[in-house]
């Protein structure tokens, strides 16, 4: 094994969801984008949480940040270093926001401020969540920062449209490096940027992980950059999270069928047939019954159209919600046998 | 050898932008230069061929597909489609040629008018381009689109709105649009890049399926190496409006020649094999189009480029500044040692590092050697001639670069002077 978890399971997590569930109102009734998650995040650890669009991984990462519009619905727990999150005042968590959290968004281009110069950027940050620095040094905390990220300081009073795409987002990811939180959540950090780019900015977030002890949630649609960045994955689909454990063994043998036929349909230098998987995920707002993967699932049995499967563990840390692991004194009789169902017509296809 | 003639054969292209520059610019008749945005493309594309062309965003592979299908300005080179010369075509007659030429998008949210019901949008371009007598014809040559894109029962789409379909419906429908005149060839840009995973491969194995059954070729233009992999008969990787190299995909993914696509190769995540993020990543990004690098326009992120590769005074300002953000000290210190260095970014074979106040030029050359003394290794010394001591300044004379044209290596074309042995020897004989 190259890449263990720096920490012991002993340890406690800096980060810990409990049921959570987020609910949007809509005219067509309520969307469950996020429907009872449960996940930890260690110290300096980092957890990709994969999923296709409109699974609720976005979602997911701004519930635990606070930053959800307040017409949404929440439930559950969100324990930060044994914080309670959820219904924590929006005083309390603007005090954590910056020192304590920080948030990398996905598109760098628009995050920053054109009218200001980067070092007016860093002065504003550092100026209200450390008012004790003097100007020099806030200013050598803002060049530090940005050194980490491959930025040169002569570049500090410059623009941001003097700078490219990936320098960009290097220098947010510096922004959020400057007060050097224990958490960060990084939602598609690479999605716009271009393939050597993005190579360079995982390259960032794996030095972050091991010169800072920072954990960082890494909210992602590319199993690549999980495999290639993470030490732990969560898979989630339609709201629920399927799968989760060592993203070494997850993907070297992956329990849930989701998560299978998820990578056998990426497409990498490897790949040697197309493989998709039938029909589209499902409409939030109705999801199906039992396991909401069952229509689209080649394995699945009678059970799974009628029981939301049980999370049970296949073996340690890693997590699997399928009724194909057990247990079985849950499963109806006969409810092994395999769903007998309606080919999925054409016009559903995605 | 292909026998049968070519489809599309395209020379030398060129799409320049100029750039208008600021008010007194255009007064005084001063010219602002241009963004060549494809700056000399050839290649030709026999019928029912797949070429991909690959790049990062800057490197001019939409614009040559816009180019293609006429939504660019050609401003150089040639172009035959189908034995017609199309390249010098403009309006009318240009549009004309979209019945055999059309153009599949990235994002089909935005190729779809929302206002049109499929059987609207899918039968525009018959209506546009006058090919059926009555809506009755109308109707059958949709509804058989429809059904070869797989979108059916048909009768249940005729009448929907794009916001009634899913992502992978939309490009279903966008490609059903593309082919409805049927075309001889599809110039598809990023066909699959904004859609999920478990989509794309329906989307590719449709396209590859229309080719089968129609004999369609495509340009498809993406910067998804493992995609076009699966998808290309040949693959072109395009840098900063050239292809730098060219072939078939077999050559290209087990014996890349270039090292920018050695890089990209190496830059893709792969869930099926575990291993770090690579370290040897080329540093730096696309650089400005509009004042491309000198020498071979990758230079300044290869780690392999040497002496006639085109090294010039903005690498050493990069130099510089890489070193300073890798250490604050080293800036306190090394700074002051320096003048102005803005001279440095006006690109030159000879780069004048004036001294701060109070220091003179031998401090300034011998710093430039002691940055020199901490990384030996560091390809843009390979590429310095000599440096000269003046009082107020230290002056880097670096040997004049050539400009790499696509050589045959195997069964590629390769541009890039690693195999090219005629091209460094050339250089030699010149002198400077």
């Amino acid at each position: 094994m190259t890449r263990m978890s720096v920490t012991t399971p002993g340890d406690d997590p800096v980060l810990s969801v409990n049921d959570l569930k987020v609910w949007y109102g809509t005219p067509r009734g309520a969307v469950r984008a996020v429907d009872g998650v449960s996940f930890e995040l260690r110290k300096g650890e980092t957890l990709g949480l994969v999923g296709e669009s409109g699974c609720g991984k976005s979602t997911l990462g701004r519930g635990v940040l606070g930053l959800l519009p307040t017409a949404a619905k929440t439930a559950g727990s969100v324990q930060f270093q044994g914080q309670e999150l959820l219904g924590a005042s929006l005083r309390e968590l603007r005090r954590l926001r910056g020192p304590s959290l920080g948030l990398i968004f996905q598109e760098p281009m628009t995050r920053l401020n054109p009218l200001l110069r980067i070092s007016a950027h860093f002065e504003e940050t550092l100026h209200t969540h450390e008012p004790s620095l003097t100007k020099q040094q806030r200013r050598r905390r803002a060049l530090d920062a940005l050194g980490s990220v491959g930025i040169p300081p002569t570049r500090y009073d410059h623009y941001p449209h003097e700078f490219s795409g990936g320098m960009r987002q290097r220098i947010m990811i510096a922004l959020v490096l400057v007060l050097n939180p224990a958490m960060v959540v990084a939602d598609e950090p690479t999605t716009a940027l271009d393939v050597l780019v993005e190579a360079q900015i995982l390259r960032i977030l794996a030095d972050i992980k091991s010169n800072f002890d920072t954990s960082i949630l890494l909210i992602t649609h590319n199993l690549g950059i999980v495999a290639e960045a993470c030490d732990r994955v969560a898979v989630m689909y339609a709201g629920k999270i399927v799968e989760q454990g060592d993203a070494a063994e997850v993907f070297q043998d992956p329990q849930h069928p989701y998560t299978a036929e998820l990578l056998r349909s990426t497409i990498s230098l490897s790949t040697v047939e197309l493989h998709s998987i039938p029909g589209a995920p499902p409409d939030l707002a109705d999801p199906p019954p039992g396991c909401r993967f069952h229509p689209r699932c080649p394995s699945a049995m009678r059970v799974c159209a009628t029981r939301v499967p049980v999370t049970v563990g296949s073996s340690f840390g890693h997590d699997v919600a399928c009724w194909l692991h057990g247990p079985a004194e849950l499963i109806p009789a006969g409810g092994t046998q395999p769903l007998e169902r309606e080919e999925i017509a054409r016009a559903d296809e995605a | 050898m292909p026998t049968k003639p070519d489809l599309l054969d395209v020379r030398d292209l060129k799409v320049h932008f100029a750039l208008r520059g600021g008010a007194l610019d255009r007064l005084t008749g001063r010219n602002s230069g241009a963004v060549k945005a494809v700056d000399g493309v050839s290649f030709s594309l026999a019928p029912g061929e797949v070429l991909g062309v690959v790049g990062e965003s800057g490197s001019g592979k939409t614009t040559l597909g816009r180019a293609i299908v006429g939504m660019a300005p050609v401003t150089g080179g040639t172009m035959s489609f189908e034995g017609r010369e199309i390249g010098s075509l403009t309006g009318a007659a240009r549009r004309a040629e979209r019945r055999r030429l059309q153009m599949v998008f990235q994002d089909p949210h935005a190729s779809l008018n929302p206002s049109m019901d499929l059987l609207t949008a899918i039968g525009h371009p018959l209506r546009i381009h006058g090919v059926t007598k009555d809506e009755d014809e109308l109707r059958v040559r949709v509804s058989e689109a429809l059904e070869r894109v797989g979108l059916s029962p048909v009768e249940r789409f005729l009448n929907k709105f794009p916001a009634d379909l899913s992502g992978g419906q939309k490009q279903r429908a966008v490609i059903a649009r593309a082919i409805i005149l049927g075309p001889a060839l599809l110039v598809a840009d990023e066909p699959v890049s904004m859609l999920d995973m478990s989509v794309r491969a329906k989307i590719l194995q449709l396209m590859m399926d229309l080719r089968d059954d129609l004999g369609l070729a495509y340009i498809y233009i993406t910067h998804d190496l493992a995609s076009a992999k699966f998808f290309c008969d040949r693959i072109a990787i395009m840098y900063l409006g050239r292809i730098v190299e060219i072939g078939p995909p077999e050559q290209i993914y087990a014996d890349p020649r270039h090292p920018y696509t050695r890089a990209l190769l190496a830059a893709i995540p792969d869930p099926g094999v575990r291993r770090e993020v690579p370290r040897d990543l080329p540093r730096g990004e696309v650089p400005d189009a509009a004042s491309p690098p000198a020498g071979c326009s990758f230079h300044p992120r290869c780690p392999h480029a040497f002496a006639v590769c085109g090294w010039e005074s903005r690498d050493l300002h990069q130099l510089l500044e890489d070193r300073w953000s890798a250490s604050e000290d080293l800036f306190e210190a090394e700074r002051p040692v320096l003048g102005d260095l803005t001279a440095l970014e006006t690109p030159s074979y000879r780069a004048p590092v004036p001294a701060g106040k109070g220091h003179d030029g031998d401090e300034v050359a011998a710093l430039l050697e002691r940055v020199r003394a901490d990384d030996p290794d560091e390809p843009l010394w390979r590429g310095v001639e000599r440096i000269d001591v003046r009082a107020d300044a230290a002056s880097v004379g670096f040997r004049t670069g050539v400009d790499p044209v696509l050589t045959p290596s195997g069964e590629v074309q390769v541009a890039c002077h690693l195999f090219d042995e005629y091209a460094p020897l050339a250089v030699e004989g010149d002198g400077r």
